[in-house]
């Protein structure tokens, strides 16, 4: 595969990830705090093709879990097949789905029976995983997003900043720079989220979350912004341009950070994951967005407990589904990476072609 | 001649000889009924966290008194099993006609596990170290009866007085746990002022010496505490064996319940004191694989609640809360939560079904002063609905429920978070309180940060905390229900009662205390249960029930739904077949 279709793969793969996860209300069954209390920890849904009597089914159906403990100990699930439902698609079964036109709520699929689907089983308080694990998605990787977004923005005024004007604006934001990467994240993390007040809602939380992550992770890219801008302006064409009395937002605007774009992008491909597992960490660690919104964070921070890491292996999922798009965005950074280098090789056999070309004339 | 004559002969006389000496001596040993064990060998347990102290005068934290529970011993004691009081260090007492005077009978000829006798100055020095002032001792508030302290008077080198301002119906009880303190080890502490720096865990073991069954071995910061068998113990079985049974009792810091329940199923540890309902699910599968056996002791004295903040606050310190107070202080309002409230499936989806719902604070453990005739409201939203309809709340279009005022309901429960269970409770009624339109935010906190804002700062709205019971007799739980007790959690600063049903439960409390006949006292205690019930000051939910483990071949076992849950009877605990012998080579000639 070429470098160029890898990236676009890797870019569509990664933007279909994030079109679901944003399409929660529709691509989920359930509401993610939506309670089934008859069904706690109930395993993951199995879909049949075949029944009991051999007779092929075009459409899937599911059997309902029933317990079969009464009473004491932890839910015992066997599959009762004398109530099923079909699988069907796009359905209209809860006041929480997505508004599709006026007074219209839908969901990819769900069931007709009485029969519950639940594809990657429910947690503790009979929620279906499924449905969690895709609204958590929004908080767990948009967190990432923004944050990384945060950090960048950061990094590039301050590295433009230090990088262009020098002297002792360099020195004091790369001091600063420094003291940010040598103190440990998480910890830093802990320290800022212990400051913020307790009682806030899931939504301030989550900018708060943001907020914080976005202000620690400033420090590297400010330094490679730095390292850019020192290099490129001292370059002939930015020395014509202040010739020709540009001024330094022009400057900087036009010629300079336009010429960080490359090491940007890398960075942020870098940064999002790095930002996704710092709210996951913050989140599994009770920091983050509060019960009853779910984020891959909290919903792993079960398995904190012996009996649930023991017992119900589909509690991991949330954990599981971070490994493919940590590195669908390494290699998204990797790809970027050979691109540039490609595109950089190029220039330079142009501009070596030119030179001889002039020499030649 | 005969040797198995000469063995015989040999065998009797040690016998006799074993007996004389502790009958010689004139030592008035307790004879008990318990299962007669075979001695020897070493038991683990483990504990949460290091111990603090192992200075009884001091002692608040669980590790600590579980330990000094093993090495002292007090001159009544409460049988945990029973919940009756028996004879301890005290062999006989008298009480007077008015009720007021305790005459007790001491032991006599019976030592410190350092072999130094003990008499009725040490009985003398313990209460006077306690009920000083000076000394801060938290027993100080224990030995206090109608607001003033009791008296001990020496009437011989065997016998003391007590005496009470009032009579007092739990009168008996109050000298259990209250250990008697070696005099001629502490008395020179004492009168420097520094007794409460004295009998740090971390101290010499020859310098610390109790009553009790064991005596302090070895102490390793962050990994061990060794106790070994007090040879002085004044208890002896039916054979006239002299207790404890075992040589060591070994106690390994190990920090979470995750941890201990890994290790016990690993065979490091032997018993398992209190673990969640989830964790005995997760060894219950290999109880015979592996040896051990687990106990489900039913409802304890352990009771979990919810409850408002009640303070008198100064509007503009928190003024949130105190507008949000206007709600709590609604009895239809908290009254309305409570309906609200699904119980069964916190039992359910929380304690597996190992809990028992409850609507007032008297589990089902506590046989003896449950009022059955406590209503148990099933859950209704409609009910509650109505009931908040009637208050002056009503739903939105959306659903939100809103005060007269058009305020949107919404508050916070703050919960420990170290403890999984009541952050799941407060999950469930999060999501039930929702279906009334009920916004509520569960922060969980780390416990000392929520007791400084219950206690201290007043800075809450709710909170869900459990309460356990220290005896089955009411007159502890005065703390709680009075409007100045010092558990009074949600009205810390109340002064006067602001509630008439208030002033009704510091009438009742206090009465009860002073009757001395139970049916009386029952029927006191009976309408505290039915004012908690009715007007939910604290919204009971749930008891979880006591469940503990041991190896299958420690013998002796008599689980107590009270704490120390399995260690509290650790004189009559033993090995049984094979194991013993692979114990007792465990142990190595050190122990001897």
């Amino acid at each position: 595969m070429t470098t160029n279709k890898k990236l676009w793969f890797l870019a569509l793969s990664l933007a279909f990830v994030h079109v679901v996860v944003v399409g929660a209300a529709f691509f989920a069954p359930y509401d993610a705090a939506e309670q089934h209390r008859d069904a706690p920890f109930a395993p993951p849904a199995r879909l049949h093709f075949v029944d009991a009597q051999g007779k092929l089914h075009v459409r899937p159906y599911v059997c309902s879990w029933t317990n079969q403990t009464q009473g004491i100990g932890p839910a015992r699930y066997a599959e009762d097949c004398s109530r099923t439902a079909s699988l069907q698609f796009l359905v209209r079964n809860d006041p929480g789905g997505a508004q599709v036109g006026p007074g219209m709520t839908w969901h990819l699929f769900g069931t007709n029976g009485p029969a519950k689907i639940f594809l990657l089983g429910t947690d503790d308080y009979g929620r279906d995983q499924l449905s969690r694990l895709l609204y958590g998605g929004q908080v767990s990787l948009f967190a990432g997003l923004l944050a990384t977004a945060l950090s960048l923005g950061l990094g590039l005024v301050m590295g433009g900043i230090a990088g262009y004007f020098g002297f002792w604006l360099d020195d004091a934001i790369m001091r600063c720079a420094e003291v940010f990467m040598a103190l440990p994240w998480i910890y830093l993390l802990f320290a800022v989220r212990a400051f913020l007040p307790l009682h806030v809602g899931p939504r301030q939380s989550f900018f708060l979350l943001v907020g914080v992550m976005g202000l620690t992770g400033w420090a590297r890219p400010s330094r490679l912004v730095r390292g850019v801008i020192l290099s490129a302006k001292e370059r002939d064409f930015i020395r014509a341009a202040r010739g020709f009395g540009a001024s330094n937002a022009y400057i900087l605007r036009r010629h300079l950070l336009p010429e960080t774009s490359g090491v940007m992008l890398t960075q942020a491909v870098l940064l999002i994951p790095q930002c996704i597992l710092a709210e996951v960490t913050l989140s599994f660690l009770g920091l983050g967005v509060g019960e009853p919104v779910s984020s891959w964070g909290n919903m792993l921070a079960s398995l904190q407990k012996f009996y649930v890491l023991q017992s119900y292996w589909w509690m991991l999922i949330p954990g599981i589904a971070l490994i493919p798009i940590f590195l669908l965005y390494n290699a998204l950074a990797d790809a970027l990476l050979r691109r540039s280098k490609i595109k950089e090789s190029s220039d330079r056999s142009n501009l070596m072609g030119e030179r001889k070309l002039q020499e030649a004339l | 001649m005969n040797f198995r004559l000469v063995r015989a002969v040999l065998a009797i006389s040690y016998l006799a000889s074993t007996a004389a000496q502790a009958m010689k001596s004139g030592e008035d040993v307790l004879v008990t009924s318990g299962e007669i064990g075979t001695r020897g060998g070493r038991l683990v347990s483990s504990l949460r966290s290091d111990p603090k102290t192992l200075n009884p005068v001091t002692v608040v934290d669980l590790p600590s008194k579980g330990l000094i529970a093993l090495l002292s011993a007090d001159l009544i004691h409460i049988n945990l099993y029973t919940q009756r009081t028996e004879a301890a260090l005290a062999k006989s007492w008298k009480v007077s006609a008015d009720g007021k005077r305790y005459t007790m009978e001491l032991r006599r000829g019976i030592s410190f596990s350092d072999g130094h006798p003990f008499d009725a100055d040490d009985v003398l020095f313990s209460f006077k170290v306690y009920l000083d002032e000076k000394v801060h001792s938290p027993q100080r508030e224990l030995l206090q009866v109608g607001g003033k302290p009791i008296q001990v008077r020496k009437l011989g080198p065997y016998q003391v007085a007590f005496d009470l301002p009032q009579p007092y119906a739990a009168a008996e009880r109050i000298f259990d746990s209250v250990s008697i303190l070696p005099r001629h080890l502490l008395e020179h502490a004492y009168e420097e002022g520094t007794i409460s720096k004295a009998w740090s865990a971390a101290a010499n073991p020859s310098v610390i010496a109790g009553l009790g069954p064991f005596r302090l071995k070895q102490y390793v910061p962050g990994q061990q505490i060794v106790l070994e068998r007090n040879p002085y113990y004044w208890k002896v079985d039916l054979k006239q064996k002299r207790l404890p049974y075992l040589d060591e009792i070994a106690f390994l810091i190990v920090p979470t319940e995750d941890a201990q329940v890994i290790r016990f199923k690993a065979g490091d540890v032997d018993v398992l004191e209190k673990i969640s309902a989830e964790n005995y699910a997760a060894l219950e599968p290999d109880q015979n694989s592996r040896g051990y056996r687990l106990h489900d002791l039913g409802a304890g004295f352990e009771y979990d609640f919810l409850f408002f903040n009640l303070n008198d606050l100064s509007a503009k310190q928190l003024p949130e809360i105190k507008r949000k107070q206007e709600w709590f202080r609604r009895d239809a309002f908290r009254q309305a939560v409570s309906l609200a409230i699904d119980r069964e499936a916190i039992v359910r989806l929380v304690y597996q079904g190992r809990a028992t719902p409850l609507w007032d604070q008297v589990t089902p453990g506590n046989k003896l002063w449950i009022d059955e005739a406590v209503p148990h409201p099933p859950r209704s939203l409609e009910k509650a609905t109505t009931l908040l309809r009637s208050a002056g709340f009503s739903r939105q279009s959306d659903g939100t429920l809103v005060d007269s005022g058009g305020q949107p309901v919404e508050f916070t429960i703050l919960t420990n978070s170290s403890n999984a269970q009541r952050i799941k409770i407060a999950t469930i009624i999060q999501d039930d309180l929702g279906q009334l339109g009920m916004k509520v935010r569960v922060v969980p906190l780390e416990f000392q940060t929520i007791m400084t804002r219950v206690f201290d700062s007043l800075d809450y709205e709710a909170s869900i905390q459990g309460l356990v019971s220290g005896d089955a007799d009411p007159n502890p739980e005065i703390n709680v229900w009075t409007s100045t007790g010092g558990t009074h959690v949600w009205a810390q600063n109340e002064i006067k009662p602001v509630a008439p049903w208030q002033a009704e439960l510091d009438t009742l409390m206090q009465r009860q205390t002073a009757i001395l006949d139970y049916k009386k006292r029952k029927q006191a205690y009976d309408r505290v249960q039915e004012i908690v019930a009715t007007y939910d000051p604290v919204i009971c939910m749930v008891s979880p029930n006591v469940l503990v483990g041991a190896k299958a071949s420690l013998a002796g076992v008599k689980p107590s739904v009270m704490r120390n849950y399995l260690l509290w009877d650790a004189e009559h605990l033993f090995w049984s077949g094979k194991k013993q012998e692979e114990r007792r080579q465990a142990v190595g000639p050190s122990s001897h």
